[in-house]
């Protein structure tokens, strides 16, 4: 593992700033494991993508641009979905490549950002954990970290060092779980037939739990699990790997 | 030909609640998909290749007229005609005219997607010209009376009960209780009624995969031979194409043609493929009298120098629509014009207008699967959300969605206000789903609530958690 220690700014990401924020202190937690300095720069919100999906470059723009600001100076930004983490470091420096006062820090900005779990591995070289969970789990390829960023094998590798964790591969988990952003309520009816093929593969593989990088897809997964009335938990990667594993799962309920 | 486009998700809802149309989507996963992977894994230069199928094109297109009019003359020099057109309307009345130069009754044709887009079997009709489809899922999609519902595989949805339906409804010369349950039985009849078909044609239509400058050949690429048939029986042949179909060279061609079938059914060259250059000539054993080439223009030269140029570079292999989940949940049809899937929800709003088109860029997760696939790198997500940008800019998109987007914004952009309301709202909400963990259903969230619980937020915001720490950093929630 690398020796030096280096500054590094959480993107939270909305849905986890909102929805489920032990995320967000797992991916601290892992972060000062390997080794970093950890802050969360105050002025973020949310990484643009809801504009930018829908056309509107012009309002894109403004929260890059802020983002951009708000993470100045960092050594690292690092952020535990790969949907957002794809925003940043692919999309902000198509948004600015006509515009010559952005252009450069844009670039410099996408440089210093990773996901989380390639940060881990590809970067801090972590190879494993002192983690502990029992049951199955599987493990389902969010699709932009997977296929903007190439975050595959980096999960797998900090998984098979968890205590008492099995992971059983799920068939065609490179395959969208229908969620996309606004895309789920869109075209709800497409949305759930995708959603609705994700769970049954899910369910056929006879895990305890789904694990995925990114909040948008597992609140999609989670939340037709349990409409279908499946027991099965899901909850991000990075809790499993930071040992958070206290919390209900996402959609379970709380005992009062 | 008829533009459902508008009613896409109307479309969309047919489709998935159509049980037999479903069960043929279903196994595309293990059929295409399955097989394009291998043949791309067991080409070690596979990688390597769309690079220089993506270079072919990209450089062919920065010079395209100069290789349209090098195909134009060559073809000429084999004794062929090239006819321009710039419109489908233009397209249609050329072949008419060929057509009627030698008093055709029947044409018959070959797959080709430019057919489909210039609507000329019903153009033909109407002037009495019977076009026959030897294609054979063309066959069948034609005695049913409906378009393809994928560029390369046009009858991947009708089931081969519905087939064997058609055929007895359509082949009123042939014993009623004959038995169509086997495949190999459909196929022999067709076989059989087509094989006339041919031998009677007074023209043959084809498509083209490619067009070759330096030979003035077309190209096609068939799994049945019937295209071969098509254009060597008949006294003419008219191969129809799209200008953007032109490669410099055969060398070119054959680089793409190693991409082409193993991207489209993993095959690592399709079972016929044909190059065609000029008519008869003294010494061949066969051929047609007359050989024409309709270069069909219909919008795609002004796209030259674009920023949607890059769809121009497709060869039409399907790859896109085989992984497109979305594609895979509603078929062809669904998209309600001529092509469907990725390749569609961008081709569909830059030929027929995104005022038509509006969801088809829209109804994408951009899981970016097609791209990963795309033999020629087309990057299909980008494009679609150029489209986006477009109705964004023309205001073409609902004002509920604009609103929200507005709202959003609004917000987004003001990260004190931000914290401030989502802390609010996430703690009432925490406090309302406590107890569940999730809400069935929330006046608000009704497109999500529909199909699937939302997950209860966890109560506290975590930028409210993480100032309340005080900067503190350490283990817990």
């Amino acid at each position: 593992m690398s020796t030096t220690r280096p500054e590094v700014a959480l993107f939270v990401t909305c849905l986890v700033d909102l929805f489920r924020p032990v995320v967000g202190f797992a991916a601290v937690e892992l972060l000062e494991q390997a080794g970093c300095t950890v802050s969360v720069p105050e002025a973020q919100t949310c990484c643009g993508q809801p504009a930018f999906n829908s056309g509107d470059r012009v309002d894109a723009k403004t929260v890059a641009a802020q983002v951009i600001d708000a993470f100045e100076g960092f050594d690292y930004i690092v952020v535990p979905s790969g949907s957002c983490a794809g925003m940043l470091s692919k999309h902000y420096p198509e948004l600015f490549e006509d515009d010559p006062a952005m252009a450069d820090r844009a670039r410099d900005f996408a440089r210093r950002t990773y996901e989380l779990m390639a940060f881990l591995v590809d970067v801090r070289g972590m190879t494993g954990l002192d983690a502990a969970y029992n049951g199955n789990v599987t493990y389902h390829d969010s699709c932009s970290g997977l296929r903007e960023l190439g975050v595959k094998q980096q999960p797998r590798q900090l998984l098979a060092s968890v205590e008492g964790l099995t992971l059983i591969e799920l068939p065609g988990a490179e395959r969208c779980c229908g969620f996309g952003g606004t895309f789920c309520v869109k075209y709800p009816d497409i949305s759930n037939n995708m959603v609705g093929d994700k769970t049954t593969d899910i369910e056929k593989t006879g895990a305890d739990t789904v694990l995925a990088g990114d909040l948008g897809c597992l609140m999609n997964m989670a939340g037709k699990l349990t409409r279908t009335g499946s027991s099965i938990r899901a909850r991000h990667v990075a809790e499993v790997l930071a040992g958070m594993t206290d919390d209900p799962a996402i959609g379970e309920g709380q005992p009062e | 030909m008829k533009t459902t486009t508008r009613q896409f998700k109307d479309n969309a809802r047919t489709a998935l609640a159509d049980t037999g149309l479903q069960s043929a989507l279903d196994k595309m996963e293990t059929g295409f998909v399955v097989n394009r992977a291998n043949a791309a894994a067991r080409l070690p230069e596979f990688e390597a290749l769309r690079d220089q199928g993506r270079d072919i094109k990209n450089h062919t297109l920065e010079h395209l007229d100069f290789y349209l009019e090098t195909f134009e003359a060559n073809v000429q020099k084999a004794g062929g005609h090239v006819h321009w057109a710039a419109t489908p309307e233009d397209a249609r009345q050329i072949i008419l005219d060929i057509c009627r130069s030698v008093d055709a009754k029947t044409v018959t044709k070959g797959k080709s997607m430019i057919a489909e887009e210039i609507g000329l079997n019903e153009f033909l009709e109407e002037n009495d010209i019977a076009p026959i489809e030897t294609d054979l899922g063309e066959y069948i999609i034609q005695l049913r009376n409906e378009p393809p519902s994928h560029i390369i595989a046009p009858a991947i949805h009708v089931l081969k009960e519905q087939v064997a339906d058609a055929f007895h409804e359509a082949h009123t010369d042939l014993d009623p209780g004959r038995s169509l349950e086997e495949p190999q039985a459909l196929l022999d009849e067709a076989r059989a009624i087509l094989r006339q078909k041919y031998l009677d044609a007074d023209v043959g239509i084809t498509g083209a995969n490619f067009l070759i400058a330096e030979t003035g050949s077309s190209v096609i690429v068939t799994n049945e031979g019937n295209g071969d048939l098509t254009q060597t029986l008949p006294k003419i042949h008219i191969a129809v194409a799209s200008l953007e179909k032109v490669v410099p060279t055969l060398e070119d061609a054959s680089a793409l043609l190693r991409l082409l079938a193993r991207s489209a059914t993993g095959q690592e060259f399709s079972s016929y493929t044909t190059f065609s250059t000029g008519p008869r000539r003294p010494e061949d054993p066969d051929g047609p009298e007359q050989y024409h080439v309709v270069l069909l223009d219909n919008g795609r030269a002004d796209l030259l120098g674009t920023e949607v140029r890059e769809v121009l570079r497709c060869i039409r292999c399907g790859a896109c629509m085989n992984h497109c989940p979305v594609y895979g949940a509603v078929g062809g049809h669904a998209y309600g014009w001529v092509y469907p899937g990725p390749i569609g929800s961008v081709l569909t709003p830059t030929l027929i207008g995104v005022e038509e088109a509006r969801h088809l860029p829209n109804a994408s997760t951009f899981c970016g699967r097609c791209e990963a696939v795309c033999p020629m790198r087309i990057p299909l997500p980008k494009l679609m959300r150029h489209y986006r940008e477009k109705a964004h800019e023309e205001k073409l998109t609902p004002a509920a969605e604009r609103a929200g987007l507005g709202l959003w914004a609004f917000a987004a952009r003001r990260p004190g206000l931000y914290r401030w309301a989502a802390g609010l709202v996430i703690r009432v909400l925490g406090a309302l789903g406590r107890r569940r963990g999730r809400f069935a259903s929330l006046p608000f969230a009704s497109g999500w609530t529909r199909y699937r619980d939302l997950p209860a937020p966890q109560g506290q915001t975590f930028q409210q958690q993480w100032a309340a720490r005080n900067g503190r950093r350490g283990r817990g929630a």
